[in-house]
């Protein structure tokens, strides 16, 4: 191999990764971004029954219903303005329970409810022991939702 | 700055600052994983699964501080032509990938069962995996050359082009709505993690910095001697 040759294939071989690294990025953006919607989205513009979408939103409360076997669930996805009820069959991550952010993937019925391929639970920033929680929340220092009780956590 | 361009000054002050920092390393790695698997308390959500974070976050912090450190040294190396800012690159690229793994594995330990998911193609997670890609590239380009030189240059270079993903991973779970979740230590009002789990964590976090810098100045080390060897290789070559 001369000298030339291998220069040729270094630049290839840059010009890939690159270009890998390039469309991953873009694959991702897209697939996080364009199929992303709201319950409030999707009941206002129904996307087609055939499309892949990825519905987010947080897990109403009390909505949450096991079916006998233990393997199917169904609940609600919420913005606080709508709601979508959504059926999922497998295994729920850790993190999902009532009040969660979640991320669904899947598609609509056509009655109007929400058929989950996979069901992921967000996390947020906050770290704590179980103890902590339950003494902020008997002196009402506890918020519930976004970042509301950062303040708690700088003392 | 050239006063240290002495490949015998600096290992006399490696010499003597190794022990210290191996030793800081040890004792910092010890209490910190110790206080993280067994003293920290569980988290109020997570349970037990918190503990993976101990690794996860220090390995994250590494993996980018690694690649600051090489792009600062490839730009000393460009400039200055300093001759061990290149050796300093090519010590701390295998060091940083090896962050930059731990990070990606244990994240994706940790996002099986509290996420759903293995792997999600995600703002954080994506720019992570790039920067793993890049520190493949960096040590593939080093070697990539019969002349050594032209390596470390060509490195130098994607080095530099390559520290814009430092900031887009840091800023990736403010900028784009991640399943990642956002900053809890190095945040503007102040840290959102229970000081009974933030100090196992920089205890950790101080281990694992004390762990690369002890690594690095043996690795810097054995690049001179192995410089110095071939060296003496070619003068014998010379001398018959």
């Amino acid at each position: 191999m001369t000298r030339k040759h291998r220069r040729l294939y270094i630049l290839v071989a840059a010009l890939l990764v690159f270009g890998g690294a390039a469309a991953l990025v873009l694959a991702a953006l897209d697939e996080n971004l364009d199929h992303f919607r709201s319950p409030s989205q999707l009941i206002a513009e129904p996307p087609p029954l055939d499309r892949g979408i990825r519905l987010g939103g947080l897990v109403e409360e009390g909505t949450v219903q096991r079916s006998e076997d233990g393997l199917s669930v169904v609940f609600r996805v919420t913005d606080l303005s709508e709601s979508v009820a959504v059926a999922y069959t497998g295994i729920l991550p850790d993190l999902f329970r009532e009040g969660q952010g979640v991320v669904t993937t899947g598609n609509l019925q056509s009655d109007g409810t929400f058929a989950a391929r996979e069901v992921l639970a967000k996390h947020d920033e906050n770290y704590m022991p179980r103890e902590v929680v339950d003494a902020l929340k008997a002196s009402g220092q506890w918020h519930d939702g976004e970042g509301g009780h950062s303040e708690g956590m700088t003392q | 700055m050239h006063r240290f361009a002495n490949p015998a000054r600096f290992t006399r002050l490696a010499d003597r600052v190794l022990p210290f920092v191996a030793a800081g390393a040890l004792v910092c790695l010890g209490i910190g994983l110790y206080l993280a698997l067994f003293v920290a308390p569980p988290d109020y959500q997570q349970g037990e699964s918190v503990r993976i974070m101990y690794v996860h976050v220090p390995s994250a912090w590494m993996a980018m501080f690694v690649y600051v450190a090489i792009a600062v040294a490839s730009a000393v190396a460009l400039v200055w032509r300093h001759p061990l800012a290149d050796l300093a690159a090519k010590a701390s690229a295998p060091i940083g990938a090896g962050f930059a793994f731990l990070t990606l594995a244990t994240g994706s330990l940790w996002g099986r069962p509290m996420w759903g998911t293995w792997w999600e193609w995600d703002g954080r997670l994506t720019s992570m995996l790039i920067l793993f890609f890049l520190y493949l590239g960096h040590i593939a380009l080093m070697n990539a050359f019969e002349d050594q030189q032209r390596g470390y240059r060509a490195a130098a270079v994607l080095a530099l082009v390559g520290v814009i993903n430092i900031p887009i991973i840091k800023f990736s779970v403010d900028w784009w709505s991640t399943l990642h979740q956002p900053a809890s230590v190095l945040r503007l009002d102040g840290p959102t993690i229970h000081p009974s789990m933030l100090w196992p964590l920089l205890i950790t976090a101080l281990g694992f910095k004390l762990y690369y810098l002890a690594l690095v100045l043996l690795r810097i080390k054995s690049e001179l001697i192995a410089a110095r060897l071939r060296a003496l290789d070619l003068a014998k070559l010379k001398a018959t």
